[in-house]
């Protein structure tokens, strides 16, 4: 970008950038529309030779937000897919090829125990005080969160910038800033089920023998299961997020039982393997992701995703959540832009993007300023479309008068009962969910 | 300028050891090394020596069923590619009796392979989905009822992918020794009273047998280093030797997953091994 402002002698002006940004910010401020993005506080001629790269599974780390963040920012941003494995296994062995890592917790814990992030300071993050306080102090609305695996509050606090371990309460520091996060359940075609599914044990009921599957990422796909046995009463795990070797063995016979009896028509391991199986008629029942619900039924195929309110201590949503961690070697002027990169993710755009397919924004009062009220009617509060419901690419999704699936935001929020974790016998579960594959 | 003999033997082979040291040796060593690590279980190598790695891959069931999965698909694509490929093979070499259009064809048996094989496998799952063609076929003309499950999904559907991809590298190297058998031997063979039977029983599978053998290694260690296609097409209702290690490796199990490695090698080159004492490969490749 040519900046017309910088005097020659190569002096620092003050930048168009800057300027436009600043009057744009003072006509938001007085229009209270808050359509402005981060106001760069360096310089436009000196972040344009910046380049972020940030790297992450392909639902979180999505090139559009990335191409409108560079578009509004005026660095370069690079938005690289790995699957989660391959993410955690690059930050971890290959720190210096990633700027900005797209962590879940349980990925945070790990990549602050072998220091390839860097804290990230709380109170440069413009947004921190409109987080939910799921995120930043693990309860909503005074009630608390649980924390069966490793939830994003968990995950959230390191001591120092520096710290290894992290930290069990509020601090100055952040492993990560939450960004994007959703609560999981069951998918089902309810022309072929026949109910309305509000419990995970309708997943391994004989009755859909054959048409069921399961997600199959070991360390997720273990709590799923868990969320069934727990749900049909044969067993009352401690915390399903980190089983005891005999809970581990318990679910993973239970799997190998059902598998024998032929509960199960197959596993999937992406979103659109998910999606092949239940628009292609494979199963009737699974465990599946909110927006591969969707994806079923823009193919005008009937796919309801399923309500699982907690009720007597069981069931339960399980909740997952992506935050954007800092890499140790980012200083100076690239730390200056991940941060200003980083508060342009708080500022709404990009909620509202992930909201658009079935998502949820950490900082809901940013992502509403750019959606229609129609939008934030029917993703948010639950009720009613106004009006017809179009995914971020503008493609048809639902007619007006669709209830979002589980409810509200609160609801489906305050309803997760476990979250995305690593346990501490994740070898040993590895190697049982193995069995349960070659059985 | 003179230089010495042994200089240029090594000139010769520097090209390949400038290709493998850095990108096979060294790899191997550094997983033979964290074999013998252990790990912290964040993903963090602790220097030692121990053979816990082994011992817990070698004395475990999991193991075993993993292998025997593995050897399952192996050899039942080893022979259904044997089959098709040495049959294929046979008919461009002897049957077509115009060598441009033997070239020809041979060339057709490629097309296939123009496509990636990712793409060859997934495009079975809509043939053979429950509401796929083929079900959705037998189910119009009145011949089943019930879509055939076992189609898709299902080591059939692991087997019927193998061998899709994997038959060529059986036509390539059984169409390349059938080419060189002497045409005046089967000759004279039929002039002697030799049946059909007897031509292919003592001349042809004898003198194909070195083409059969490099196919046999082609295809039998694709099978065992793949999982990607037992992944998918069983629908994760089974599970190879290195899919296994892969799932150690998502779970930053590191030293576990590189003992599962060099177990498997190790495994690979007995076969190979075993298979090559059949043939003189040297003696085929110089001819």
């Amino acid at each position: 970008m040519k900046d017309p402002t910088r005097s020659s002698n190569g002096k620092r002006g003050l930048s168009r950038r800057s300027l436009l940004k600043g009057a744009a910010a003072a006509a938001g401020a007085a229009a209270g529309s808050g359509t402005i993005t981060g106001f760069p506080t360096i310089w436009a001629q000196e972040i344009k030779d910046i380049e972020l790269r940030h790297v992450g599974v392909s639902y979180s780390v999505v090139k559009a937000i990335g191409d409108q963040a560079a578009k509004d920012l005026g660095f370069k941003v690079t938005m690289q897919n790995l699957d989660t494995s391959a993410a955690i296994n690059r930050f971890i062995t290959q720190p210096n090829s990633v700027d900005i890592a797209d962590l879940e917790g349980w990925q945070a814990k790990l990549a602050a125990k072998r220091g390839v992030i860097q804290g990230i300071q709380a109170k440069k993050i413009k947004e921190f005080d409109n987080f939910l306080p799921i995120f930043t102090k693990g309860e909503l609305d005074g009630k608390k969160i649980p924390r069966q695996g490793i939830s994003p509050y968990e995950a959230l606090y390191v001591e120092k910038p520096d710290s290894t371990e992290l930290h069990d309460g509020v601090t100055e520091w952040l492993t990560n800033v939450p960004q994007v996060y959703n609560a999981d359940s069951i998918g089902y075609r309810p022309d072929l089920v026949g109910h309305t599914v509000t419990a995970w044990k309708d997943l391994i009921d004989p009755k859909f023998k054959g048409k069921a599957a399961i997600l199959d990422v070991p360390a997720i796909g273990i709590m799923d299961a868990a969320l069934c046995f727990e749900s049909a009463g044969l067993i009352k795990y401690g915390n399903k997020g980190n089983m005891t070797k005999k809970e581990i063995d318990f679910t993973c016979d239970k799997l190998i039982e059902l598998k024998k009896a032929g509960q199960f028509r197959a596993t999937w391991t992406t979103f659109d393997q998910s999606v092949q199986l239940m628009a292609a008629g494979e199963v009737v029942i699974q465990s599946m992701w909110s927006p591969a619900v969707a994806a079923v039924r823009v193919k005008q195929i009937p796919c309801t995703y399923a309500p699982v309110n907690i009720k007597d201590g069981k069931e339960g949503y399980r909740g997952w959540c992506n935050g954007m961690g800092l890499m140790k070697h980012l200083t100076g002027k690239k730390l200056d832009a991940a941060y200003e990169y980083m508060n342009w993710y708080m500022s709404g755009w990009q909620g509202a993007f992930v909201s658009r397919y079935g998502y949820y924004s950490p900082v809901p009062s940013t992502a509403k300023k750019f959606m229609t009220p129609a939008e934030y009617t029917f993703w948010y509060e639950g009720k009613p479309a106004p009006e017809p419901v179009t995914d971020p690419y503008g493609v048809p999704m639902e007619v007006a008068g669709t209830v979002r699936d589980g409810g509200s935001f609160v609801d489906r929020v305050t309803n997760i009962s476990c979250w995305n974790t690593l346990m501490d016998e994740s070898a040993y579960m590895n190697k049982r969910w193995n069995d349960f594959k070659v059985a | 300028m003179t230089v010495s003999r042994p200089l240029v033997g090594w000139l010769y082979i520097s090209p390949l050891m400038l290709v493998l040291i850095p990108f096979f040796v060294l790899p191997i060593l550094v997983v033979l090394v964290a074999s013998v690590f252990e790990t912290d279980g964040f993903g963090g190598l602790i220097p030692t020596f121990t053979l816990a790695n082994y011992r817990n891959v070698l004395t475990s069931a999991l193991t075993f069923n993993l292998y025997y999965e593995t050897v399952k698909f192996t050899v039942l694509t080893w022979f259904f590619t044997l089959i098709l490929g040495f049959f294929i093979a046979y008919f461009l070499v002897f049957h077509v009796r115009n060598p441009l259009l033997a070239i020809g064809l041979f060339l057709i048996c490629t097309v296939p392979f123009w496509t990636s094989n990712i793409i060859r496998m997934i495009s079975w799952i809509p043939l053979l989905g429950k509401e796929g063609l083929i079900n959705s076929a037998l189910l119009r003309i009145g011949l089943i009822h019930e879509p055939l499950t076992f189609l898709l999904y299902s080591s059939f559907a692991v087997v019927v992918a193998y061998v899709h991809q994997l038959t060529i590298f059986m036509i390539v190297p059984i169409f390349n020794s059938m080419a060189r058998i002497d045409k005046r031997v089967v000759e004279a063979a039929v002039d002697a009273g030799a049946s059909r039977f007897d031509i292919m029983r003592l001349i042809v599978v004898p003198l194909s047998k070195s083409g059969i053998a490099l196919g046999s290694i082609f295809v039998a260690s694709i099978v065992m280093g793949d999982f990607f296609v037992t992944k998918v097409m069983s629908g994760g209702s089974s599970a190879s030797v290195v899919g296994a290690f892969y799932e150690d490796i998502s779970v930053l199990q590191y030293p576990s997953a590189a003992a599962s490695a060099v177990v498997l090698t190790v495994i690979l080159l007995a076969m190979v091994s075993l298979i090559l004492r059949t043939v003189d490969i040297r003696k085929e490749i110089t001819q």
